[in-house]
């Protein structure tokens, strides 16, 4: 399972403006991390990879995991998970029902909601309205909700910046750890010096093209 | 991040439903503009004479030169427009005198509240439930009997009087909780609370400040809400029989009045009757627009004047009062309406029945009530099908409505009913649909559309793309996005656009007649029915159980997301 994440010469543009370029080659277990002011277009990079780009914007260039161009894929067969600075989780659904959204078809679903809960410390949460989850509880839910999802390349939109300086440095922690334990390639966008170090991987530092 | 977009490959495998959806736009504006255009120009050609089923051919100014001899013309038609201008005007003044005494005060959430009851309350029942309340026999009279001596009503003209002050109070209490509602949606984008601590902090009173910060920004949202009371109430009929003078009538009144008459030849002259109201309509319209203009001119100097109204206890206390007396009128009207359902004998001045019966209500009109119900879910599934498929197809496909759309979607408010159900009820009769439920539930979506979709836009294009864009990742389909993810967290605006719906087809009285040809009797068509003669207890239960009708899908609509969603905080409130 363990692909390649490969930005292959992508160019965004925006009504016919270039916006940014970036070639990346993101391995297994690796996170690559882009930094940048805000505005220069770190969020449409990602809407971009998983295939959400907003009308009015044009990519060229390929997107590739492992040897498979995904670059034409609507993005719920491209199998790239995301994470926003908001956990998001479904506010209609419980915890489990949120778990068992981005889990496959098939199998034991309950017991695999249940063990996946086991495993991030909330045992018993499976009917809990994620309403009454602690900040750093509905991040470990929305973590584990995509990784469930089996994705084959994490993205990570400013996870952390919601997060106290205490909770982040723990959460940011666990996410790094499980995504190198099922060797995904990671592309973390932040704009705090700290995660960028402690993602321990290259950083790309994006400037406005005209400057 | 756009919530819905998709690939060019992903639309090329499902191509079918994907370009049905793609025309959901066009078919809701086809389904909306087409019976407006048919009416009109089925209105246009008997005006000028051309009836094939009359045997009339030949074009002419026949019908309008009938019309025009008609000596009880310049009455009719200065009633509509006196009682539609002025009608408008109070209802906006009080609303802005309301907004600008009491917005962000306790008060004015008391206000809030009874709003929605308010305005679920039909139009017909609120002018019985005034009419029970201020008629020469009527409870306030009886209030004042004691004092005054009087041991029979008094004698004078009160409901219909020839002013048609009764049509203007009961057109002003029905407006007033629809020009707050929407000023209410309008305000907070216009940030008040800020604008306002800062007129203040300049040494601004309240009402002043109000006056001078926010409700000149406030005022261009809500033009088109305003256009469409002003035509709503020249135009209106239900309310025009019951609180209306009848010698002559409002020109509305009067041109339903030809339609339904037996002799056919009056058609052209009806024609041409609700072609002169149109222009009638238009003309108010322009002339507001001309105040409007004058208005913004003579403002420009006073916003800056400098003039800081501090002292504005008394038009606070006034606003507030005027307020609370309208909605009490409603209130109480629908009070004696359930009282005069279930009264036996009721003598004046008796302040209450002196028997009780149950009579009125054990002759329900159980066969209209479950035509209003059958008529009120067929309209509103189909204009929240056609409602959710153009707002799902305008985020899929990414795209704009533009300012030009939203006027399209007021046109069939703002076009007066009587100027274009009579040509459509024409075209009904020709193609042979007339007098059928299908021809009745095909009008009401015309008028329950609209409010459909304005009441479900601003949530569904407010909710979080992220949240779609999550889903997706997740490896959810665009169509499983929408069944489990954006329709299950808006719901409870569904379900309130569902409310909405229902309430304003309940209310539809011209309509219902015209394209039933008085076959689809509905509660609304045989409460107005009632307004000729005196039977106060079957006007009572009919109006109640219209009331009742409008507002039981309010209640639903509250109860099943609390219910669905008693374990979700966030789903229980906004």
């Amino acid at each position: 399972m363990a692909d390649t994440l490969h930005l292959d010469h992508l160019r965004i543009a925006q009504n016919g403006r270039e916006m940014l370029r970036i070639d990346a080659t993101i391995a297994p277990g690796e996170v690559f991390s882009v930094m940048g002011p805000s505005g220069i277009g770190k969020s449409t990079l990602l809407a971009a990879i998983i295939g959400m780009l907003p009308k009015g914007f044009t990519l060229d260039g390929g997107i590739l995991l492992g040897r498979a161009d995904i670059t034409a894929l609507p993005p719920e067969r491209r199998h790239i998970g995301i994470l926003f600075q908001d956990a998001l989780l479904f506010p209609h659904l419980s915890v489990g029902g949120n778990l068992a959204f981005g889990l496959p078809r098939g199998g034991n679903r309950k017991q695999r909601v249940a063990e996946a809960l086991d495993s991030i410390g909330l045992p018993g949460f499976s009917d809990r309205d994620p309403a009454t989850l602690s900040g750093g509880q509905k991040a470990r839910v929305a973590l584990m909700r995509v990784l469930l999802s089996q994705p084959r390349a994490l993205l990570l939109d400013e996870p952390f910046s919601r997060l106290d300086t205490e909770l982040r440095a723990q959460v940011r922690d666990m996410v790094f750890t499980r995504a190198r334990a099922a060797k995904l390639p990671v592309l973390l966008v932040t704009h705090d010096s700290e995660d960028a170090r402690a993602a321990e991987g290259p950083v790309l530092t994006l400037v406005r093209p005209d400057a | 991040m756009d919530g819905c977009s998709r690939t060019g490959l992903d639309s090329a495998l499902r191509h079918h439903p994907v370009s049905l959806l793609r025309a959901a736009p066009s078919l809701t504006l086809v389904m909306l503009l087409g019976p407006v255009a048919a009416g009109l120009a089925g209105t246009l050609l008997p005006a000028i004479g051309v009836m094939p089923a009359l045997g009339a051919h030949q074009p002419g100014f026949g019908p309008v030169s009938d019309l025009l001899a008609w000596p009880g013309l310049p009455r009719a038609a200065g009633l509509s427009l006196w009682t539609g201008l002025v009608s408008t005007l109070l209802a906006l003044a009080l609303c802005f005198a309301i907004c600008a005494a009491w917005h962000g005060t306790r008060a004015f959430v008391w206000l809030e509240r009874a709003l929605a009851p308010l305005l679920s309350l039909p139009h017909a029942a609120a002018a019985f439930g005034l009419a029970f309340l201020i008629a020469p026999s009527g409870w306030i009279s009886r209030l004042i009997a004691p004092l005054a001596g009087w041991e029979r009503p008094p004698d004078v003209l009160i409901l219909q009087d020839h002013a048609g002050l009764a049509l203007i109070a009961g057109l002003v209490l029905k407006e007033l909780p629809f020009l707050l509602l929407m000023s209410l949606a309008a305000l907070p984008a216009l940030r008040p609370g800020e604008a306002l601590a800062t007129a203040r902090t300049l040494g601004y009173g309240r009402m002043m400040g109000w006056a001078k910060t926010v409700l000149p920004r406030l005022y261009p949202q809500i033009r088109l809400p305003v256009y469409a009371v002003l035509a709503y109430s020249m135009s209106v009929v239900d309310v025009a029989m019951i609180l209306g003078p009848g010698a002559p009538p409002t020109l509305a009144v009067q041109v339903l009045r030809w339609m339904s008459d037996p002799d056919l030849a009056l058609r052209l002259r009806a024609a041409a009757g609700a072609l002169l109201l149109l222009a009638l309509t238009l003309g108010a319209l322009g002339l507001w627009r001309l105040g409007e203009n004058i208005t913004r001119r003579l403002a420009q100097g006073w916003l800056t004047a400098g003039c800081r109204g501090r002292r504005d206890a008394a038009p606070r206390a006034i606003a507030l009062g005027t307020g609370v007396l309208g909605a009490g009128a409603l209130f109480a009207g629908l009070g004696l309406l359930a009282l005069w359902s279930v009264a036996g004998f009721w003598g004046f001045p008796a302040l209450m029945p002196s028997s009780f019966t149950a009579q009125g209500w054990q002759h329900a009109p159980l066969g209209p009530a479950a035509e209003t119900a059958v008529i009120a879910g067929a309209a509103t599934a189909i204009a929240l099908a056609l409602t959710l498929a153009s707002l799902e197809a305008e985020c899929r496909f990414g795209l704009v409505p533009g300012a030009r759309a939203l006027a399209l979607l007021y046109l069939p408010l703002i076009i007066p009913q009587i100027a274009f159900l009579p040509g459509l009820q024409v075209l009904a009769l020709i193609s042979g649909i007339d007098g059928t439920r299908g021809a009745v539930i095909a009008a009401h979506v015309v008028f329950v559309l609209p409010y459909v979709f304005l009441s479900l836009s601003d949530p569904w294009r407010g909710f979080d793309p992220r949240q779609a864009a999550v889903a997706r990742a997740l490896g959810a389909s665009t169509a499983r996005v929408f069944w489990r993810v954006r329709l299950p967290m808006l719901l409870r605006p569904v379900l309130t656009a569902t409310a909405v719906g229902c309430a304003v087809s309940v209310g539809q009285y011209l309509p219902t007649l015209l394209l039933g040809a008085g076959r689809v009797p509905t509660l609304t068509t045989e409460a107005v029915a009632l307004a000729a003669g005196g039977q106060r207890r079957l006007i009572g239960v009919t109006a109640l159980a219209q009331t009742a009708a409008a507002f039981l899908p309010f209640v639903l609509a509250l109860a099943i997301p609390a219910l669905v969603f008693r374990n979700r905080r966030e789903m229980r409130h906004g």
